[in-house]
């Protein structure tokens, strides 16, 4: 692929994803807000696909696209109120909101043009940087320098804590007459 | 040719959008998700600068892989809340969630 | 002589024993179990004094400070420490003598007097405690030990005379001992502080070794409004003696604390707590007659004014044990006044030994007078001398040995009162004629109303009782009788063997002239007694119309108590506490309250920031950061 095309592909991917960034927070459907999560998801795997991290690429939408929002799908599912009430807007806590985000974005865009970034290589530019599999299965399962077992231990203790926690909070009161489905 | 700053470009919009609807937003799954665009940003971040400044380390994309994993594991635990905070209130609105306020 | 040590350990063990499951034994053997105790103390105490005055007391005929258990305390610096001890020397060895036999006396007639009461456990329990700080205040090693025995007795003796705690009367004197003691005992601790921190130590054998060298070197002249420095120590550290003893003017709690048990009023008012002031003085008695003889002079004429104040009021007050009261005033404070003519070494201590001789013997006889009257308030219930009379045909026991008492305190020989006074008046008779003039006339005074005690209630015509008096039960004679022997002998004892101000025994032979004028002096006393009061007559009221100004006088007891509520509540109150208590109020409360109210006003107004609502706390969060941002862009 030329350049350009890259560039245009990266573009198009942006700004779609800051499209439906908007979009998901401002739907009123929550589950139109979750499927917009869900493209934007997808959509961040292929930057880490123009990164040239296909294994990132992939864990993104397996875990995200796959798990986590199907996760709040089921949750809205479970938790639409039945009398849905629009919510008066109100005005005071949106100006708020905005002049703290243009703060913010005002900040952070001042402080990206103040800084050069230096690098050698463009791997938009230099090529096929793709990393070996093993190298990440070994950095997972090392001990040494640059090697992560312990991270990804305490990771799976967390997984596991989460999934304890999830089942015990979500887990229906045994003197609850049985109105309500529980997740398991 | 694409350069570090469009990353950083879209993962700063992304970042403060997913704050925007944070503070505004009512609805508790609504919070959870603008959370997620947080998330995804700053995992976005983490990935280009690991690319671009260090490519022959793997710090950034590990740090990407756990945070989408922690990311899973909080996504759980705070539906989790959100679903007993419904039985509970039968509302799943944050202002009505108040019952841990002193 | 390690074993002294149980002496303490007994009736404190006594003490928490009754104190804690006593109210789950039947009374009496609670009582049984204090009275066993005490016995032990007792023999402990004999045994103690036989090992001390005839096996190991005496090295070159020199009466040596035994210090058989000791050990520090507490530890603040090299200097600054605080011990606990057994010191045995001469005379703490008597007190324990006298302490544990008047308590265990005390113990067995209680087990008669208080039957029935409510809260006999209780009772004995304080009594293991009174009898536990009594012995730890004697043996007391190091005067900060004796300090805090001195307040434990102070404690105990608050709770013993308020033990009726439901009668107002009651409390109101107890309260009243407490604080007026208490008051005494600032000045104590005032003198023991400035002592100490010019002499670094605290240790009684540091203090008076070589003639009380320390405290004659380390005080470097300071004088502090007239008087030099160590003369204002010891003066403070009397005033604490003077508290527990009742020196005028800070007696006026030992009457109104005949509200308490008659034996405990034998017990505190007799033989213990209120001799705890002149065993101080006795104590340190080397530091005052070398640090301060003149603080010494201003002790004796305190003792000789005092002596003949109480036993002006005795002669008119007519509650039976208010009279004992006055009359144990004026004793103690003949004590003191020994002590204050007494001279240093040989035959000029007699006056520190005749001090002693006489705390040993009134102990005894005053012991023995409370726990009589404490029989006739038993038979006819009443305290008032209107409502007794002609009690002899109905209590012969009591009769005769309160008759013994009498004669003992009255001075008339053999009796062990007459050995010890005379050789209280022979030291003032050779020191201070002016003080022996007094202490002669309180003599006479003393025997006079004693004597009008004894005749009014034993003898002066018939009253109708409700129910025929009868004599006391077997445990309340008992101790009366082993007192009553204790009254006739102990003053054939001679005391100069064993006791004197430097240690070394010397000769004590009886003056003939001052003997031969305290007898007639305690004759005439009795005589006009019984002129006055043997039968029923008009006399006593026309001698009291005739000298009316002082009869009022004496009967209000010269409205001393008057004069201190007028200082205390007046005075104090209006003068010093008001515009303290204003102080405190307004300025400290003031203070205290305005930084409440402010951090209520200022978190009333900054509670919206806790509101609860998490998308304000991220919105402030971010905030934040950002200004941090920001901040950190500008200034690095």
């Amino acid at each position: 692929m030329s350049p350009i095309i890259n560039l245009l592909i990266f573009g198009g991917l942006a700004v779609a994803m800051l499209i439906m960034s908007v979009m998901a927070i401002t739907s009123k459907s929550l589950l139109r807000s979750a499927t917009y999560l869900l493209l934007i998801l997808i959509c961040t795997a292929g930057l880490y696909l123009f990164l040239h991290y296909h294994f990132l690429a992939a864990v993104q939408v397996s875990v995200y696209a796959g798990g986590v929002v199907v996760l709040f799908v089921f949750a809205i599912f479970l938790t639409t109120p039945k009398d849905q009430v629009l919510l008066k807007h109100e005005y005071r806590r949106y100006v708020y909101a905005a002049l703290i985000t243009i703060c913010g974005v005002g900040l952070v865009g001042f402080t990206l043009f103040k800084t050069k970034f230096i690098y050698a290589a463009n791997p938009s530019v230099d090529g096929y940087l793709e990393l070996p599999m093993q190298d990440i299965g070994r950095a997972l399962m090392g001990t040494e320098k640059y090697q992560y077992l312990l991270p990804f231990e305490a990771i799976s203790l967390l997984l596991l804590a989460a999934i304890i926690g999830g089942i015990l909070i979500a887990r229906k009161d045994k003197k609850d007459d049985g109105k309500d489905e529980s997740l398991l | 040719m694409i350069k570090l700053e469009y990353y950083l470009i879209v993962s700063t919009l992304m970042f403060f959008i997913g704050i925007f609807g944070f503070i505004t937003r009512k609805s508790m799954i609504a919070i959870l998700i603008s959370l997620e665009l947080v998330l995804n940003a700053v995992e976005i971040n983490f990935a280009a600068f690991n690319r671009y400044l260090f490519p022959e380390q793997m710090e950034g994309m590990f740090f990407t892989i756990f945070g989408i994993a922690i990311t899973a594991a909080e996504t759980a635990v705070a539906l989790a809340i959100i679903i007993n905070a419904y039985r509970l209130i039968g509302d799943i609105n944050i202002n009505d969630a108040t019952k841990l306020k002193g | 002589m390690e074993y002294s040590i149980l002496i303490l350990i007994t009736p404190f063990v006594l003490f928490l024993f009754l104190g804690l499951v006593g109210g789950k034994l039947k009374p009496n053997l609670a009582g049984i179990i204090g009275t066993l105790g005490m016995g032990f103390c007792s023999v402990l105490a004999y045994s103690i004094a036989y090992q001390y005055f005839f096996v190991i007391g005496k090295t070159a005929d020199t009466w040596q400070s035994v210090i058989p258990f000791s050990f520090e305390w507490l530890r603040f610096t090299e200097l600054l420490h605080i011990d606990l001890g057994i010191l045995l020397d001469p005379i703490s060895v008597m007190m324990l003598v006298v302490i544990t036999t008047v308590s265990l006396m005390v113990h067995i007639y209680s087990l008669g007097y208080m039957h029935g009461e409510d809260g006999f456990q209780r009772y004995y329990a304080f009594l293991s405690l009174f009898s536990f700080s009594m012995l730890g205040l004697v043996v007391a090693t190091n005067i900060f030990q004796m300090y805090i025995f001195w307040e434990l007795v102070g404690v105990s003796s608050y709770s013993l005379i308020g033990f009726y705690y439901q009668k107002p009367s009651a409390v109101r004197a107890s309260k009243k001992a407490f604080i007026v003691t208490r008051f005494a005992d600032l000045g104590f601790l005032v003198g023991i502080l400035i002592l100490s921190y010019y002499t670094k130590t605290f240790d009684f054998a540091a203090l008076t070794a070589n003639n009380a060298e320390l405290v004659t070197t380390s005080f470097a002249g300071g004088t502090f409004m007239g008087l030099s420095l160590v003369s204002w120590a010891l003066a403070l550290i009397f005033m604490g003696g003077a508290g527990k003893s009742a020196m005028f003017p800070l007696h006026i709690w030992l009457p109104d604390a005949m509200e308490g048990p008659t034996p405990v009023s034998a017990l505190i008012h007799a033989a213990t707590m209120v001799v705890a002031g002149v065993f101080l003085v006795a104590r340190l008695f080397p530091v005052y007659i070398f640090g301060a003889p003149e603080v010494l002079t201003m002790i004796a004429y305190i003792g000789a004014f005092t002596a003949l104040f109480a036993a002006v009021i005795a002669i008119t007050q007519t509650d039976i044990k208010r009279v004992l009261a006055f009359s144990t005033i004026s004793q103690i404070a003949y004590m003191m006044a020994a002590l204050g003519v007494s001279g240093y070494g040989d035959h000029d201590g007699l006056g520190y030994m005749s001090s002693m001789f006489h705390l040993f013997t009134h102990a005894f006889f005053k012991a023995l007078l409370f726990l009589g009257a404490g029989s006739v308030i038993h038979a006819v219930h009443s305290n008032e001398m209107k409502d007794m009379g002609g009690l002899h045909k109905y209590m012969k026991i009591t009769s005769i040995t309160f008759f013994i008492a009498c004669l003992a305190i009255a001075g008339i020989p053999p009796f062990s009162g007459f050995f010890s006074k005379d050789e209280i008046l022979a030291a003032a008779f050779h020191n201070q004629p002016l003080i022996f003039w007094t202490l002669w006339v309180v003599a006479g005074l003393t025997a006079f109303y004693m004597f009008r005690l004894y005749f009014g209630v034993f003898f002066n015509g018939k009253r109708d009782y409700h129910h025929k008096p009868h004599e006391s039960g077997f445990t309340m004679a008992l101790p009366l009788i082993i007192l009553a022997v204790f009254s006739i002998f102990t003053g054939f004892i001679p005391f100069s063997e064993y006791i004197s101000s430097d240690g070394k025994p010397f000769d004590m032979h009886i003056d003939m002239t001052v003997a031969t004028l305290s007898v007639v002096a305690a004759i005439v006393g009795i005589a006009v007694a019984y002129v006055l009061y043997f039968k029923d007559s008009e006399k006593p009221a026309m001698l009291a119309n005739r000298f009316k100004g002082l009869y009022t006088l004496s009967i209000n007891k010269f409205y001393l108590d008057e004069v201190w509520l007028f200082v205390t509540k007046k005075v104090i109150f209006n003068c010093i506490s008001r515009p303290i208590a204003w102080f405190d109020k307004q300025v400290i409360d003031g203070t205290m309250d305005n930084i409440a109210n402010v951090t209520q006003k200022v978190s009333h107004r900054v509670r919206f920031l806790q509101s609860g609502h998490t998308q304000r706390y991220i919105a402030f969060f971010v905030m934040g950061a950002i200004l941090i941002a920001i901040a950190v862009f500008i200034f690095v």
